[in-house]
């Protein structure tokens, strides 16, 4: 047997859990090969070193800190069946915040309703128009278009789609 | 008789607080030491501990004992240690282990060698002694690491180990034939020095 051979053997040799055949074959080893005898006396030595580490002690208020988290996991947890996680929580919430803006927007102009009136009264109308001075400003131009005569004329508040007369603006 | 860890921990999920103080006086020292061995801070070591024993009570009340006590939470331990390795945590706070003061062996900086008072002498060698021992466990590969501390200091089955390691037995056999063949040519040359201080016993066998 060479050294490598009771390398596979050498931990349980050494722990004294290896099996009797297992035993005797190492032992017969050592007896022959004096670089893997020193090397067991190097392994005991390393092995009786490894002792001197001491050990360090927990500081004085470690138990009272573990009480401290475990006490307020347990009252996290009388509340945990509402909140099932902190992200769900929070993509909950976001949801909410996103459904309550969603219905406090006013109701954008819709071309499927049977008259234009409804699309023109409502303040995103409003907002256009006033983006839109410069067309504003030449009347003369605007008064002219034909098309625009069939618009009704602007009020506020009208929900109901209903045929106004047309009025020259 | 005393109650089995199992024991103890199927009691603290009957809602037993007694048991877990018990657990918690029983493994905090070696956990803490477990962990500090690994991260080298004392302060990470022992908010790792506390983790590991709020891990243990929050899973209290799933609690179904499959393995032992001290393989779930070895490996429990084993994970943030190791996940708190890659973090680089610990290296920040390497520096302050010059600074660590009233639990530790290395208060000292090795080289702070003003007394040289016969007795003092001594325990500053004990001192270096155990600093070059530290290093030399930290300077193993993580996984070694941690099946030399197991091994050595917990004084766990390989069967164990291997479970907390999530590696094969003969894997295991594999690290920690590797791991203490680094560490025998890293402590050699303290080998030579505890026999010119002439300490007795440890060689002599």
């Amino acid at each position: 047997m060479n050294c490598t051979k009771i390398d596979s053997k050498w931990i349980v040799y050494f722990d004294g859990k290896a099996s009797p055949s297992e035993r005797r074959e190492v032992e017969a080893h050592l007896a022959s090969c004096s670089a893997c005898r020193r090397r067991a006396e190097e392994y005991r030595a390393m092995w009786d070193l490894l002792d001197e580490l001491p050990q360090i002690l927990p500081s004085p208020s470690f138990d009272a800190a573990v009480r401290a988290r475990a006490a307020a996991e347990a009252r996290r947890g009388r509340w945990a069946w509402l909140v099932p996680s902190p992200r769900l929580a929070f993509a909950m919430s976001m949801l909410l915040v996103l459904s309550v803006w969603i219905a406090s927007r006013p109701v954008a102009p819709n071309p499927a309703t049977t008259s234009s009136a409804a699309a023109e009264l409502n303040g995103e109308a409003d907002f256009r128009m006033i983006n839109d001075l410069q067309v504003l400003e030449n009347y003369d131009v605007v008064s002219n278009f034909d098309a625009l005569s069939d618009l009704p004329a602007q009020s506020g508040g009208a929900s109901q789609p209903s045929a106004q007369p047309p009025s020259d603006m | 008789m005393a109650r089995s860890d199992v024991q103890l921990m199927l009691e603290v999920k009957a809602g037993d607080e007694a048991s877990f103080e018990l657990l918690l006086r029983k493994y905090r020292t070696p956990l803490v030491n477990f962990l500090y061995r690994i991260v080298r801070d004392q302060g990470t070591a022992e908010d790792l501990a506390q983790e590991v024993f709020l891990r243990v009570y929050r899973a209290r009340l799933e609690y179904a004992p499959s393995a032992k006590f001290t393989t779930w939470m070895f490996r429990i331990a084993t994970n943030l240690a190791l996940n708190a390795l890659r973090d680089g945590r610990h290296r920040q706070q390497e520096i302050s282990m010059d600074q660590q003061a009233v639990h530790s062996d290395e208060a000292a900086s090795p080289w702070e060698v003003a007394d040289r008072r016969p007795g003092v002498e001594h325990e500053l060698i004990q001192r270096d002694r155990a600093v070059f021992i530290r290093r030399a466990i930290a300077q193993l590969p993580e996984k070694q690491r941690a099946a030399v501390l197991l091994h050595k200091y917990q004084e766990l089955d390989y069967d164990e180990i291997a479970r907390i390691l999530e590696c094969s037995e003969s894997a295991l056999k594999s690290l920690l034939f590797r791991a203490y063949e680094s560490l025998r040519v890293q402590l050699a040359p303290l080998v030579g020095q505890s026999a010119a201080v002439g300490e007795t016993g440890e060689l002599g066998r």
